[in-house]
């Protein structure tokens, strides 16, 4: 028990150092010489965001299985609400604080005030919206998340004290470190949720919902309680993007975003927290490195610009992952040391058929059988 | 009411499992046609009939699966009509699937401690937080689903895929599942279906077992004759929905209107 608690101090102490010394080379003076640049900067935020985006559409579509495509929407409640906070009291709040504006204290009294406020209206909004859409099952549910959500998008749209059409104005009371903590927090709630009684009861709905309905499992209320989750965190991430970006528009929101966080977590592998994780920086990263594929002369074409075709390639890239690893690079195991360190051999007795992931009995058996043909032959 | 009552009412125990004229009717077909079952504290109860006699239907709507369209069902003295699946297994009642139904990405140790969520005694702040209730409960269940699994000969097993394991295994795994509810109505939605005589032998004797050691009240619906004669203290044949016969199972081998039903005329 204790040993749990120590481990994830150190954990938490070697990540936030980690964060630390990326949010000092970001700074303009750089660390040591060592600095990273605004473009680079700016990717790392977003990828970090998208990390956020995609562990907690994960929970409502890997783990518990309930196929929501309605992301955006709760991300841009949660950006909306919390940029009309912040515009409208930011100010006020940080005077009242320090007297002035702009210092660390006030900014981040105000920050986190945001992050609850996006966090709460987004839950509020994935609450009327999951109870009713998560009868459905399946491309219904689909369909009518994907359906709130641009009806979300719509209205946030036609408000005008949010700058409707001409976006918003937003302050940017994010930095590095809060966003970089909010994406630690987000996963580490998520993976102690999975990891847990109610994240049983999550996966065996995924798994069989008959079944774990049978086993005392309240599946709709546990449906509605992920789905929940996953909203506010997507309001979170909302909430950090408008303060990063200092700028919002609904275009931002559109159904497109939706289904970036849901490649996201299709290429890492549903139900992964590392493949969440890893797919929210191949999605945002990948893109912006084939904007470096160099031009190259093809005879009968001439040049061609491979950078220009960076989105066909990545299109590409996606449909051959999906070809050669549906479940996901990860599928819904999860990359770290228990895996590293998996049992190789098989278990005891000959009477597992079929085996575990990873454990070699088709080998044995084709063995056996190439011993009996041998012998045969004799 | 019915046959089944005034037969025991002179005898030990009470109902634990009791339906009032229990119908099902979809659309025009009774599927279920006013069933009077009365099921007594500690037996084991035989519920069998031809194809499309309408046991598992009988089997859904005890379990909640189904409402019935009429008639009631009690679970000691409490009406549970329109009660959903995760309610009725709260009052006690757990069950067992025809075609297995394991969950299928989880190891055999899973399946098992993911059905303790019943008498789990952790919130989700405790989990999240990682607060010293929620790894004293999750030992407990640990430690549970391991005594019976042990108890069932699967502790080897217990990181094995769930699906992986041989289907007589499997079935048993099922029972397992169903166990560590910590239920005290077990129902068996035919348990022999595609097992080998020897592990039906196998069977008969594990059900007796566990109704002994857990102190349970066992309705199995089967087809299979050896088990449900071998087991059964009483049983009662359905046909159409409606109940053809009902006694020990030697009345019921010699009933002329249960080999009807069987065989023809």
């Amino acid at each position: 028990m204790n040993n749990t608690w120590i481990k994830s101090l150190i954990g938490g102490v070697i990540m936030f150092g980690l964060l630390y010394v990326v949010s000092l080379m970001m700074s303009k003076a750089g660390l040591f010489g060592f600095g990273i640049d605004d473009y680079s900067s700016r990717l790392l935020h977003f990828i970090i965001i998208n990390i956020i985006l995609a562990t907690s559409l994960n929970l409502i579509n890997g783990y518990t299985g309930q196929f929501s495509i309605g992301h955006a929407g709760f991300m841009a409640i949660g950006a909306y609400a919390s940029a009309y906070f912040t515009v409208t009291y930011g100010t006020a709040i940080e005077t009242a604080i320090s007297g002035e504006t702009g210092g660390l204290l006030s900014t981040s009294i105000v920050l986190l005030i945001a992050v609850a406020i996006g966090a709460l209206a987004a839950a509020i909004a994935g609450l009327i919206v999951g109870i009713p859409s998560l009868r459905l099952k399946g491309d219904y549910l689909a369909i009518a998340t994907l359906g709130f959500a641009e009806i979300i998008r719509i209205v946030i749209l036609n408000i005008d004290a949010v700058g409707g059409a001409t976006g918003y104005q937003v302050p940017g009371y994010a930095n590095f470190l809060w966003i970089g903590f909010f994406a630690v927090a987000t996963v580490v709630i998520i993976h102690n949720i999975v990891r847990s009684d109610m994240g049983r009861a999550l996966i065996s709905i995924r798994e069989d919902e008959l079944a774990a309905e049978a086993m005392g499992v309240n599946t709709t209320r546990y449906k509605v309680i992920s789905f929940v989750i996953s909203s506010a965190f997507a309001g979170v991430a909302g909430v950090l993007f408008a303060h990063y970006n200092k700028f919002l528009s609904t275009n931002d929101f559109q159904f497109i975003k939706s289904f970036e966080v849901i490649i996201m977590i299709v290429i890492g592998g549903m139900g992964s927290m590392t493949g969440a994780i890893l797919g929210a920086i191949i999605v945002t990263l990948l893109p912006e490195l084939l904007r470096q594929l160099p031009d190259i002369t093809v005879p009968g074409l001439g040049v061609v610009k491979f950078a220009d075709l960076r989105l066909v390639i990545f299109a590409l890239i996606l449909i051959l992952t999906m070809i050669f690893r549906p479940q996901g690079l990860f599928g819904n195991r999860e990359f770290g040391l228990s895996w590293i360190m998996r049992p190789r051999t098989a278990p005891e007795g000959t009477e597992a058929v079929g085996g575990v992931e990873g454990v070699p009995i088709a080998e044995d058996i084709k063995a056996k059988h190439l011993a009996s043909e041998e012998d045969e032959k004799k | 009411m019915s046959e089944d009552v005034q037969k025991t009412d002179n005898a030990k125990g009470k109902y634990v499992l009791k339906t009032d004229r229990a119908t099902m009717q979809f659309g025009g077909l009774k599927a279920v046609d006013g069933l009077d079952l009365a099921i007594e504290q500690g037996e084991i109860f035989g519920l069998i009939g031809p194809n499309g006699a309408g046991k598992t239907t009988v089997f859904n709507i005890l379990t909640g699966v189904y409402e019935p369209t009429e008639g009631d069902i009690f679970v000691d003295d409490k009406l549970i009509n329109g009660l959903k699946p995760y309610q009725i297994s709260r009052l006690g009642v757990s069950r067992t699937f025809q075609n297995i139904r394991l969950f299928p990405s989880m190891s055999v140790l899973e399946n098992v401690v993911t059905a303790c969520h019943r008498h789990a005694n952790q919130n989700m702040f405790d989990a999240i937080f990682r607060l010293p209730k929620y790894f004293r409960d999750e030992e407990e269940h640990k430690e549970f689903a391991l005594e019976l699994l042990e108890i069932f000969g699967l502790k080897k097993y217990a990181e094995t895929g769930g699906t992986s394991l041989p289907y007589g295994k499997q079935r048993r795994l099922e029972i397992v599942r169903a166990l560590a509810t910590k239920p005290r109505i077990l129902l068996l939605d035919e348990p022999a279906a595609g097992m080998n005589p020897s592990e039906q032998e196998d069977l008969t004797d594990l059900i007796r077992e566990i109704r002994d050691k857990f102190d349970l009240t066992i309705l199995l619906v089967e087809h299979n004759m050896r088990v449900v004669m071998g087991v059964c203290e009483r049983i009662r044949v359905v046909d159409y929905g409606k109940s053809i016969a009902m006694g020990t199972p030697d009345q019921i081998k010699n009933d002329p209107k249960v080999i009807e039903a069987y065989l023809g005329d």
